[in-house]
C-alpha cells in the first residue's frame, strides 16, 4: 500500500504530511509534528495516556490510522493550554494535587475536556465514567476525579 | 541560620500545601520525558528473548534477521565487553552472575538472547522475530523450597540455589533460645503465608535513547529511577571509564521500584557505539507486564510460642524471597526482610532466617518497601490470628507486645524513639474503639 498525504487541522493550524499506511494519530502527532503532550502507555488502548480530540470527541490516538481522519480537526492539550497562564482545568489539577509523575496527566486532562464540553455539570458518575479508560498508578483518582469536579460546579 | 518566620506555626512549609516543582510541566504537556526527546536518524532496538523457562541454547541463527529491510545491526553477547555483572557489585553485595545477552543457556522466559537495531520499530520488531533459536530444555524450578533441595539442579555458578551470605545459607537472626520458649509456651501457632509476584505497573515503560556526542561520550536519556546504577554498571559492561558515559534522568513516568534495574541502557549504549547512531530501546507494553522486574514472590512461615495472657515469648520466622533467575536487588531485599522481622514486639527468643532463592522465574527485584511489606502482611494476620485464637481484641494483643524504649530487640539492639503504643491508642480513638485503662495507661517511655 502506498503512503498517502494526510490534511488535518491540528491545535488551529493546518498541518499537511506524509504518512506510511497504518501511521497511528499518536504517532504522527509525535514523530512528524513533533507535539509529544500525548504519550503512549500502551500502543494497544489500554491506558488512555495517548487521549487527544478529534473533532470534539475524546479518542485514543494510538488506535487511530491518520488515514481514516483526513481533514478532521485535532486538539492535544498543547492547544488547550492558553497562551498565558493555565486553563480552568489545568489550574484546577494543580490545585488539587491530581498529577504526580504526570505520564497520565496529558489524557486525564482531554479526556476530562471532552467531558465538560458535553456536560458543564457532570456528575461524580459522569467523571468516573469520562476517565474509565484513563490509567493512573499514582494518585489513586481521587485528586484527579475530584479536581474536574471542581470545574464542573 | 535565621528562624523561620511566617504565621503558619512559624514554618514555611510545614502545616502547608506546597506544590510540586514539576507539575507546571504535567499539567500543560511540556515536561520532558525520556522518549519526547527525537533526534534526527535514531535507530530502533527491539530484542528476541527466550521462549523457554530453562533451556541450554545449541544454536542462535541470525542470518535471516540480517536480511530484513532496515535492519543495521544483530548484537550478540559476542558484543558485548563485559557480558557478567551484578547491579549491586557497586555496593559490594554479591558477583557478576547475571548476562546482558545469554550466553550458552538461559534460565527464564523472556530472557535477552539477541537485539536487532533497525532504522525503523517495525523493522526491529521484524528482525527481533526471525531470530531462530534452538534449545535443549532443563528442567525449570519454579518452587522456592524445590530449589533448596541438596538434589536440585544448580541454576547458578556458585553451585547453589540461593545467595550466600557471608558463608551462610541465608540472613540470620537470632535471640535467646525458641526452642526453649516453645516448651514455655502456653499455646503455638504455626501458619504459612505466601504472596505472588507483583508488577509495578507504571504508565510510561522502561527504556532509553542514547546518542552519541561529538566529544566522544554518549549521552543517555533514561527513565531509571537509578541514575547513578545506571552510569556505573552501563561503565563497567562497557568497560569504559565512568566519564565516557552522561545520563539524563529524573523525569520518570511512575517507577515503584520497577525502574532501578540497568536493562536497557548498557546494550543500548553498544548499539549506539557500533552504528555511530542514536538508538532508541523502550519496552512495549507487554514487556513492562511480562519482562521487568516484579516484587519478589515469598513465602513466610511463622510459629509462635504465646502466653495464655498474650505474651508472645518465642517467634520463629522463615521467609523464602523467589530472587527469579539473578539477583538484582533481591539479596538486599532478603536482608531487609530479615531485619524487619519479628515485627515491633518485644519478643525474648527469636530466630529468623531469610533466604534469597534463584528459580527459572522472571527475576525480581524492587518495589516499595520491597522485602518488608509482604512480611508485614504476614506477621499482622498472625498478630489477627493470634487474637482469635485467644479470643482477644487485636489492638490489645500488639498493645501487650509492643515494643518501648530500652526494650532489646531481635538484631541485639536498644529500642529508642518507639511509639507503637501511642500510635494504637490514637488509632483506637479515632475509630472509636474502647481500650480498657490499664491499656489506656502504657507508654512507649516505661520499660517493662
Ligand atoms: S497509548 Fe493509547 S491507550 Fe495506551
Ligand atoms: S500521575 Fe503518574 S500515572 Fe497518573
Amino acid at each position: 500500500m502506498p503512503s498517502s498525504v494526510i490534511e488535518i487541522t491540528v491545535n488551529g493550524s493546518e498541518e499537511e504530511f506524509i504518512a506510511k499506511p497504518g501511521t497511528t494519530l499518536l504517532s504522527a502527532l509525535r514523530d512528524t509534528l513533533g507535539l509529544t503532550a500525548a504519550k503512549r502507555g500502551c500502543g494497544v488502548g489500554t491506558c488512555g495516556t495517548c487521549t487527544c480530540h478529534v473533532d470534539g470527541e475524546a479518542v485514543m490516538s494510538c488506535l487511530v490510522p491518520v488515514e481514516t481522519i483526513n481533514g478532521s480537526d485535532v486538539k492535544t492539550l498543547e492547544g488547550t493550554t492558553p497562551p498565558e497562564g493555565l486553563s480552568p482545568l489545568q489550574q484546577s489539577f494543580l490545585d488539587n494535587f491530581a498529577t504526580q509523575c504526570g505520564f497520565c496527566t496529558p489524557g486525564m486532562i482531554m479526556a476530562a475536556e471532552a467531558l465538560l464540553a458535553q456536560n458543564p455539570s457532570p456528575t461524580r458518575e459522569d467523571v468516573v465514567t469520562a476517565i474509565s479508560g484513563n490509567v493512573c498508578r499514582c494518585t489513586g483518582y481521587e485528586s484527579i476525579i475530584e479536581a474536574i469536579l471542581a470545574v464542573g460546579k | 541560620m535565621s528562624a523561620p518566620t511566617t504565621e503558619a506555626g512559624g514554618f514555611d512549609v510545614v502545616g502547608k500545601p506546597v506544590q510540586r516543582l514539576d507539575a507546571m510541566g504535567h499539567v500543560t504537556g511540556r515536561t520532558q520525558y525520556f522518549e519526547d526527546y527525537n533526534p534526527a536518524g535514531m535507530l530502533h532496538l527491539k530484542m528476541h528473548r527466550s521462549e523457554r523457562h530453562h533451556a541450554n541454547l545449541v544454536e542462535v541463527d541470525t542470518s535471516e534477521a540480517e536480511k530484513v529491510k532496515g535492519v543495521v545491526k544483530v548484537l550478540t553477547y559476542k558484543d558485548v565487553p563485559k557480558n557478567w555483572y551484578t547491579i549491586l557489585t557497586l555496593i559490594n553485595v554479591g558477583y557478576p552472575e547475571e548476562v546482558v545477552l545469554a550466553e550458552k543457556k538461559v534460565l527464564w522466559m523472556g530472557e535477552p538472547i539477541v537485539a536487532v537495531v533497525a532504522t525503523s520499530e517495525r523493522a526491529a520488531l521484524e528482525g527481533a522475530a526471525a531470530v531462530k533459536v534452538t534449545y535443549e530444555d532443563l528442567e525449570p524450578i519454579f518452587d522456592v523450597e524445590e530449589a533448596i533441595k541438596p538434589d536440585a539442579f544448580p541454576l547458578k555458578p556458585h553451585g547453589t540455589n540461593y545467595f550466600e551470605y557471608e558463608g551462610h545459607h541465608c540472613r540470620r537472626v537470632r535471640l535467646g533460645d525458641v526452642e526453649q520458649g516453645f516448651a514455655e509456651a502456653d499455646h503455638i501457632f504455626e501458619f504459612k503465608y505466601q504472596s505472588r509476584p507483583i508488577e509495578q505497573a507504571p504508565t510510561e515503560t522502561t527504556g532509553c535513547i542514547v546518542e552519541p556526542q561529538h566529544n566522544g561520550r554518549l549521552k543517555i536519556y533514561s527513565d531509571t529511577q537509578a541514575c547513578f546504577f545506571t552510569l556505573d554498571n552501563t561503565a563497567l559492561i562497557l568497560d569504559v571509564p565512568f566519564g565516557k558515559l552522561q545520563v539524563v534522568g529524573g523525569t520518570v513516568g511512575g517507577g515503584f521500584g520497577g525502574k532501578v534495574d540497568v536493562t536497557v541502557e548498557p546494550i543500548s549504549c553498544i548499539a549506539a557505539m557500533q552504528t555511530g547512531k542514536p538508538v532508541k530501546y523502550v519496552y512495549d507494553r507487554y514487556e513492562e507486564m511480562q519482562i521487568s522486574s516484579p516484587r519478589a514472590a515469598e513465602r513466610i512461615y511463622i510459629k509462635d510460642g504465646v502466653m495464655n495472657d498474650g505474651r508472645i515469648i518465642a517467634r520463629q520466622c522463615t521467609l523464602y524471597a523467589d530472587a527469579g533467575a539473578y539477583s538484582r536487588h533481591s539479596p538486599y531485599a532478603a536482608t531487609k526482610a530479615a531485619a524487619h522481622m519479628p515485627g515491633p514486639y518485644t519478643i525474648p527468643n527469636v530466630h529468623i532466617d531469610s533466604w534469597c532463592v534463584y528459580t527459572n522465574r522472571t527475576p525480581s527485584s524492587a518495589m516499595r518497601g520491597f522485602g518488608v511489606t509482604i512480611g508485614d502482611f504476614a506477621l499482622e494476620t498472625q498478630m489477627d490470628r493470634i487474637a482469635r485464637e485467644l479470643d482477644m481484641d487485636p489492638l490489645a494483643l500488639r498493645l501487650i507486645n509492643a515494643y518501648r524504649d530500652g526494650d532489646m530487640k531481635a538484631h541485639h539492639k536498644v529500642a529508642e524513639g518507639t511509639a507503637l503504643i501511642e500510635v494504637i491508642q490514637k488509632a483506637a480513638d479515632l475509630v472509636g474503639h474502647e481500650l480498657p485503662g490499664e491499656l489506656r495507661a502504657l507508654s512507649s517511655r516505661e520499660g517493662r
